[in-house]
């Protein structure tokens, strides 16, 4: 999927994860779309928690090779 | 977007492991929009200090796992058994258990105390340090970094009471 920008938090624990997307996609265009890599399991729930809390939407998730990914599209 | 919401934290405690869940959740919380302040209260007050010195002490937690950082996957698995005889009686016991811990945490990708500090103050949560608690032990405004606001019970629960999380750690 096209994304305008990404972020890899491999490697990343919590709470680094959401800290690190939250001060990229800061950055962004609203609309915009962040591609965010975790290697985190609990970034499965972290990253959609706060991206429905904060009124991001996370258009698509997936994951594979012992990472998951997640496709931020930045609310307004 | 929903009206933003408030959080309340106390911290009362500094060792390492207690420096963990304030500075976690006041990071995470302002990462959620949320107006967060965490007031530093008795020994939480030195995590204010620019230079964190916490350490554990497994003497006081009988139940924290006491694993190694490094060798084979089994050998790390143990959970070695460790008398207070030990933990509460051999000198520097509490530095060598906070050197593992530091480097276990390195390892898994955890920030450090003072990295989720930085965060905090830059996604501008206000840490409050407890005037009454300084007077006490005998700290100055200047020993702590700057940003640091100061205050007491009043003025907390002023905050707290409109707050939609409040929690004491």
């Amino acid at each position: 999927m096209a994304h305008d920008d990404e972020i890899d938090c491999s490697g990343m624990n919590c709470p680094l994860p959401v800290l690190k997307t939250k001060m990229k996609i800061d950055g962004m265009a609203a609309g915009s779309t962040l591609k965010v890599i975790t290697t985190d399991p609990g970034s499965c729930q972290d990253i959609p928690a706060w991206a429905n809390r904060v009124g991001h939407e996370v258009v698509e998730t997936g994951e594979g090779d012992g990472k998951f990914w997640f496709m931020v599209k930045r609310g307004e | 977007m929903a009206e933003r919401k408030k959080m309340a934290l106390i911290a009362a405690q500094g060792s390492l492991d207690w420096a963990y869940p304030p500075f976690i959740l006041a990071s995470t919380g302002a990462a959620m929009d949320m107006e967060v302040k965490v007031f530093f209260t008795f020994y939480g007050l030195p995590l204010l200090k620019p230079k964190i010195k916490a350490k554990v002490t497994p003497a006081a937690n009988p139940a924290m796992p006491m694993k190694m950082p490094f060798g084979p996957k089994g050998f790390q698995n143990i959970d070695w058994p460790m008398p207070h005889a030990i933990t509460g009686v051999v000198p520097g016991f509490d530095s060598m258990a906070t050197r593992l811990m530091k480097k276990t945490f390195k390892k898994k990708g955890v920030a450090t105390i003072t990295e989720l500090r930085e965060m905090c103050v830059m996604l501008g949560v206000e840490l409050i340090a407890c005037q009454m608690t300084m007077d006490v032990f005998g700290f100055e405004k200047e020993d702590f970094i700057d940003g640091v606001t100061f205050g007491g019970a009043a003025a907390f629960l002023d905050f707290a009471a409109d707050a939609d999380i409040q929690m004491f750690m």
